[in-house]
């Protein structure tokens, strides 16, 4: 069977499941839609946030950042994890006794003002659709290169799918198909990691086996790869950093700015009772951690195992002919990911640092700059090609990196669309309006924001990979602070809490737009985006944890210089405290 | 909240902020400190190949994470009942 028949075979079988699934959840009622019913068991509910959770970022492309930034970009891994314990402490178990449907609810309600909820709403939104374009655009990738259609062709596959589960179940639907998405996804990402774990360290375990010898040259295979790489010009891999404020801040903002995340909190609606808020938290992340654990060894491995295939012979010796190269690296170059010049014209591949300090030692071995490119995006993808492996787990990780994109687009759909059906008409245009009417725009909320997400997807906007950023910026420095101060504090205040969101907001946005430019037109950037010219060498990237600072303190500020909060919001403060009477997620 | 119980529900949201403050100290040790600002302090401890700080970077502060959101769940379940906020 070709390669093409089986990855056919896993993709279309994994979307046949998804909409099985949907038909048996259909939604028949709001609270189906938005909570899927309130009933969901906190290990269901784990592995649904789990998916919901790991996205084309986590699947795709994380193992390829760390491996190229090694110790550096363990930022990621804490602060995508981290988060978590924010959430299971701070906001899900008391959000979850409020027991209304969506984030600018308990905002517009918690602040006693309309304003307020509206302020939410933007962001969710703007959060919300930046991050979405990018699920769109990486299950486009996916398609085009393993079902070798066109990406726009395989875009509107997607879409179609997302929309038969997505508006048919809402989030019933959303919740029981993320659970068979992350079995795909996580099934798909292990099994080639357990193999080359195995090949390179005997050690079936990942983790483990990062810490483990590498069986070929008996040095512990962290050293081998430093060796290896340093050999050739790059930072040692485990090298130490200089800009801790900077690793710190970063961190912190994407710890933040995952518990601030609308699509995760809406998730601790669907559990029953506050308890299981609770549980479902350490759950999800057991799941999340199964990926999170594996990453950082796919990272190390599939980078020494690259070097290696470059270099058979040591990275003393020459490296491979370009004729003689693997059948993958081919296959890579038609996509564009891999590109080769042949730049000393010797037909080998010279892969090495093109850095200064290299600059003698490549002249003297009669290299004239490095040879081929590798988009860090394709590591995980090619991991298995790389490792040799049986063509079935190729078409396991199509299926896999298509789970990922498409589980966490349609939670990030939902959210939209509840704060568009909910929020927007029901909570401010059209209060008068029946069930039945909230639940047909909630479902037509949906079709539109899954065609504007297909568009983005198709065109995405050069901005795209920043925006991302943006997104976790918006959720850290707007949304965590509001929620954490409406549940923790009685004395914020409506004027306290609107101040805060939006001088959070400005600060976070402005030291963004500086450096990438305003709305990210290029050419409009004040200072060149650099460590020289960054604020005590703090990276706009890391501006979030900052912004929420800003927020806190402009919202303390303000709310002491103004009335105290009203007594009935004082009890509000109160009732979310204490888990007793939640009951089920409900309208009123 | 009846104010018959307000004593009891002063307390039990003390309990709850010292297990946060706690389970916090823990979460940015392990991850702002042994992984990023106590690195070099840790590197004379040799793991695989690398250092300590570098196996809290990549592997223990996640375990740690997991830990902290368990402990957590299970105490406050446990403090829920004890002061009958829990519910039925």
């Amino acid at each position: 069977m070709s390669q093409f028949a089986i990855n056919i075979i896993f993709v279309g079988g994994s979307f046949l499941l998804y909409i099985a699934i949907a038909i048996w959840a259909k939604a028949g009622s709001t609270s189906d839609f938005y909570v899927a019913g309130g009933g969901v068991h906190p290990i269901t509910n784990g592995a649904a946030i789990g998916a919901d959770w790991m996205s084309a970022a986590s699947f795709i492309s994380m193992a390829g950042l760390i491996a190229a930034g090694g110790y550096a970009n363990s930022t990621f891994l804490m602060g995508w994890t981290g988060g978590y314990v924010l959430l299971a402490m701070l906001l899900a178990p008391y959000l979850r006794k409020f027991g209304k449907f969506t984030v600018p609810e308990f905002i517009g309600d918690r602040f006693y003002s309309k304003n307020a909820r509206l302020v939410a709403v933007i962001c969710l939104i703007v959060a919300s659709v930046t991050y979405v374009i990018g699920q769109m655009a990486g299950a486009g990738v996916a398609f085009s290169r393993f079902l070798e259609v066109d990406s726009t062709v395989g875009l509107m596959i997607a879409a179609v799918v997302v929309f038969i589960y997505a508006v048919m179940g809402g989030m019933k639907g959303i919740t029981y198909t993320q659970v068979a998405q992350y079995c795909v996804l996580i099934i798909a990402y292990t099994i080639p990691a357990v193999f080359i774990s195995l090949q390179l360290t005997g050690n079936p375990i990942p983790g483990l086996g990062l810490f483990s010898t590498h069986v070929d040259s008996g040095m512990p295979i962290l050293s081998k790869l430093n060796q290896v790489i340093t050999d050739l010009g790059f930072n040692e891999y485990t090298a130490d950093i200089d800009n801790k404020l900077n690793m710190v801040l970063f961190t912190l903002s994407l710890m933040i700015g995952t518990a601030g995340l609308p699509h995760v909190i809406i998730r601790f609606f669907t559990v029953p009772k506050v308890a299981d808020a609770r549980w479902s938290a350490g759950w999800a992340l057991v799941f999340i951690a199964l990926l999170y654990l594996t990453a950082p060894a796919v990272a190390s491995m599939a980078r020494l195992n690259l070097m290696t295939t470059i270099y058979p012979d040591g990275t003393s010796a020459e490296p491979i002919q370009y004729d003689e190269r693997p059948n993958w690296i081919k296959e890579w170059e038609v996509t564009g990911l891999i590109q080769f010049t042949d730049k000393n014209e010797d037909g080998r591949i010279q892969l090495y640092n093109d850095s200064e300090a290299f600059a003698p030692t490549a002249e003297a071995r009669g290299w004239n700059g490095n040879e081929l490119v590798v988009n860090r995006d394709i590591l995980v993808l090619a991991n298995p090609e790389i490792a040799n492996l049986p063509g079935w787990v190729i078409g396991l990780i199509a299926a896999g990196g298509l789970a990922a994109a498409l589980s966490t687009a349609a939670g990030l759909l939902l959210a939209i669309s509840s704060a568009v059906s909910h929020d927007l008409i029901k909570g401010s245009i059209n209060p008068a309006i029946s069930e039945k009417g909230e639940l047909l725009a909630a479902r037509i909320s949906m079709a539109v924001a899954i065609v504007v997400a297909t568009y983005l997807g198709a065109n995405p906007p050069g901005f795209a990979a920043q925006v991302v950023a943006l997104a976790f910026g918006i959720a850290a420095a707007s949304l965590f602070p509001a929620l954490m101060m409406g549940i923790f504090s009685k004395r914020v205040n409506n004027t306290g809490a609107i101040a805060g969101m939006l001088s959070g907001l400005t600060f976070t946005l402005v030291y963004i737009f500086v450096y990438k430019g305003w709305l990210f037109i290029p050419g409009t950037a004040n200072l060149p985006d650099t460590p020289e010219n960054w604020v005590l060498g703090i990276s706009p990237l890391s501006i979030g944890a900052v912004g929420a600072i800003v927020n806190f303190a402009v919202a303390f500020i303000v709310s002491n210089a103004t009335e105290e909060p009203p007594v009935e919001i004082q009890e509000l403060v109160e009732s979310v405290r204490y888990p007793r009477g939640a009951g089920q997620a409900q309208d009123h | 909240m009846s104010a018959g119980h307000s004593y009891d529900a002063e307390a039990y949201w003390k309990a709850n902020l010292r297990l946060i403050f706690g389970s916090l100290i823990v979460w940015a040790l392990v991850s702002y400190g042994f992984a990023i600002l106590l690195r070099p302090m840790l590197a004379g401890i040799p793991i695989g190949g690398t250092d300590l700080g570098f196996w809290f970077a990549q592997q223990g502060s996640i375990l740690t994470f997991i830990a902290l959101i368990f402990h957590y769940a299970w105490r406050m379940n446990k403090i829920d009942e004890k002061f009958g906020v829990h519910e039925e």
